[in-house]
């Protein structure tokens, strides 16, 4: 029998076990693009961006050159890299603060400029790093230390839907979709036709990732679970948005 | 790669803005990432209608964070790549910047000086001293030249690039929106040619071979763990800071040797300076002048050994006082009085200049 899943080659086993908490996502989104990374042959031609956050934490995660950046900041160091070697696949690894605050302009300008990268972004409802305050993926209600209450969404806002504007705002060629760790094989296909279509040059691509956060969520391994297959997944529907090959079966 | 820019030496009368384009393409820089905002604008202009004859690229971002950033990515990725900016520009660009500085990144950066606080205005000033030597969270570990001409601003755009390689700081060029805009006459050239070697460039990730099989992979970061972790990057990086500081530093100075009046100013107020120091000079007056051109690292030595020789010191600057603050902090412990000309966000003409030392020496008599 098989033992699955694998480890990816491309893992950096000096640095294994991970240093993410027990349950979190993170863990699952890098094995999966791991296993994408071994399946297409490109760790040798890999620039891996890490942001700050808990995404941070990956940046020795990979036998992958790699570079950890600021708060939001790595999608234009990416894009700095990419433009100055294009030869170079290069893939923004970051969290939903990183993403849809902080650095919400890079985001929305890289993928209108169309630019050749892979934004690769963990959706966990919440600034984990920094101890569990309301990120902009926070769903409507769900408590946090900046909304202990609850979100309020005629205060706070409403979630961010990520996927959704980056179809919206990308162009032709560009590959968007929103996977989850809970549908692990669906997840790494998303984050290998992303990065296929950077190799390919046709455009952007972007994947989120529903993630888990069971130190901040407060939640046991069952709740966590639930939180992310019954809750989650009905404010942020998983599937393709931009397809330029075509869907998923 | 296409044919050289330029060949042999070129008079030529152009815009400071202009000659920087010229200059960061004699260099060999490959990309350019730019933000538009006054007085800076024409580099972008005049490189973007340069830079597709010599193979060179361009992008234009979002914003300054953006330049800031993907001339980060540039830069890891082994290319001799630059950006300009200005004023508000500026203090955005200090994030970026501190990551370069964290990390040793040998980026290139102009500033062409505007009015502040705030937007302020699109002509001139000198107030983005303090920004530009001590910007962003840290230490202040980069090198800054003050130009003060058009022929300096080519001369040290060059000399920006080999610095940042040599020495892997971030480089900054420190300008104003009149060097910027005016026309002047200069001598553009190819560096090779006049014996100047360009620092090659390295990548600092995609390098060749499989990571983790043939080499080591590239990981690169800013966040440490622990205090002492961080301080060990930062005591290494200081002693570098400290080791190269005496072979970069630059200034210039006249007539020393015991003044009444040493009149010390950067950048193109050093120029009124000069000219007046010269016709006091002329009029039988003891004045000289002390003009750093590198603010980081400051010519500490050569400062205190030029006023330790005169009877007091003038410091002229567009600014309220932000060269002051350098002057004094490299002159702690010397009781030579400081006399001021401070106009925050306004050209200083040679005449203000004799006017304020001769009431000066008038004072004194």
């Amino acid at each position: 029998m098989e033992v699955m899943p694998k480890i990816p080659k491309s893992w950096n086993l000096e640095t294994k076990p991970h240093k993410f908490c027990p349950g979190c996502g993170h863990g699952m989104v890098l094995k999966a693009l791991g296993q994408a990374i071994d399946e297409l042959g490109i760790q040798d031609r890999m620039v891996f961006g890490c942001d700050i956050g808990c995404s941070l934490l990956s940046w020795d995660f990979f036998n992958v050159d790699t570079v950890q950046t600021h708060h939001g900041r790595t999608t234009p160091v990416m894009v700095g890299v990419k433009r100055a070697n294009p030869e170079l696949i290069v893939v923004a690894y970051m969290g939903d603060g990183g993403g849809y605050a902080i650095g919400s302009q890079h985001l929305v300008n890289a993928a209108t400029r169309d630019d050749k990268i892979t934004v690769l972004l963990v959706n966990n409802t919440n600034y984990a790093m920094t101890g569990g305050q309301m990120a902009p993926t926070t769903m409507p209600g769900q408590k946090t230390e900046t909304t202990p209450y609850g979100r309020d969404v005629s205060e706070a806002g409403y979630p961010m839907m990520g996927p959704e504007m980056v179809a919206a705002i990308s162009h032709e060629g560009a590959y968007v979709a929103r996977g989850s760790v809970a549908k692990f094989r669906r997840l790494k296909a998303y984050i290998k036709k992303a990065l296929e279509n950077q190799m390919a040059g046709r455009g952007f691509s972007f994947v989120e990732a529903l993630s888990t956060c069971p130190t901040n969520w407060r939640t046991n391994a069952q709740q966590t679970w639930a939180f992310l297959e019954d809750q989650m997944t009905k404010q942020y529907p998983p599937g393709e948005l931009k397809t330029p090959t075509g869907k998923e079966a | 790669m296409g044919e050289k820019p330029i060949r042999g030496e070129q008079k030529t009368f152009m815009t400071g803005n202009e000659a920087v384009a010229w200059a960061a393409l004699a260099a060999g820089a490959e990309i350019m990432y730019g933000y538009p905002i006054t007085p800076q604008n024409e580099i972008m202009q005049y490189w973007t209608r340069l830079a597709p004859k010599y193979e060179k690229r361009f992008l234009q971002t979002e914003d300054e964070l953006s330049a800031g950033f993907t001339t980060v990515g540039g830069v890891l990725a082994g290319r001799r790549a630059f950006t300009a900016t200005a004023g508000p520009g500026n203090v955005l660009m200090q994030e970026p910047m501190s990551m370069a500085e964290a990390m040793r990144i040998p980026t290139v950066v102009i500033v062409q000086q505007r009015g502040g606080p705030s937007t302020a205005t699109v002509i001139y000033s000198q107030q983005e001293v303090t920004l530009t030597c001590f910007g962003g969270n840290g230490e202040g570990l980069r090198v800054v030249y003050s130009t003060s001409s058009h022929q300096e601003l080519f001369d040290y755009t060059i000399k920006a690039f080999n610095t940042a390689w040599k020495y892997r700081f971030p480089t900054f060029v420190l300008a104003d929106g009149y060097q910027a805009k005016m026309r002047e006459s200069l001598v553009i050239y190819d560096p090779q040619e006049k014996g100047i070697a360009m620092v090659p460039t390295e990548a600092y990730v995609g390098k060749a071979g499989a990571p983790g099989e043939d080499r080591a992979p590239a990981h690169l970061r800013n966040t440490y763990n622990i205090e002492e972790e961080l301080v060990e990057v930062l005591e290494e990086s200081i002693k570098e800071y400290d080791q190269m500081a005496p072979q970069i530093t630059e200034y210039e100075e006249f007539n020393t040797e015991n003044a009444d009046v040493l009149l010390i100013a950067h950048g193109i107020v050093f120029r009124s300076v000069a000219m007046a120091a010269r016709e006091l000079t002329a009029e039988g007056l003891k004045v000289g002048y002390f003009r750093p051109i590198t603010l980081r690292p400051f010519p500490q030595e050569e400062l205190r050994r030029a006023a330790a020789k005169a009877k007091r010191l003038l410091v002229v600057e567009s600014a309220y006082g932000q060269l002051l603050k350098l002057v004094k902090e490299n002159l702690y412990g010397m009781d030579v009085p400081i006399e001021t000309y401070l106009r925050p966000g306004v050209g200083i003409t040679p005449e203000e200049v004799v006017t304020r030392a001769k009431t000066i020496l008038g004072e004194e008599e």
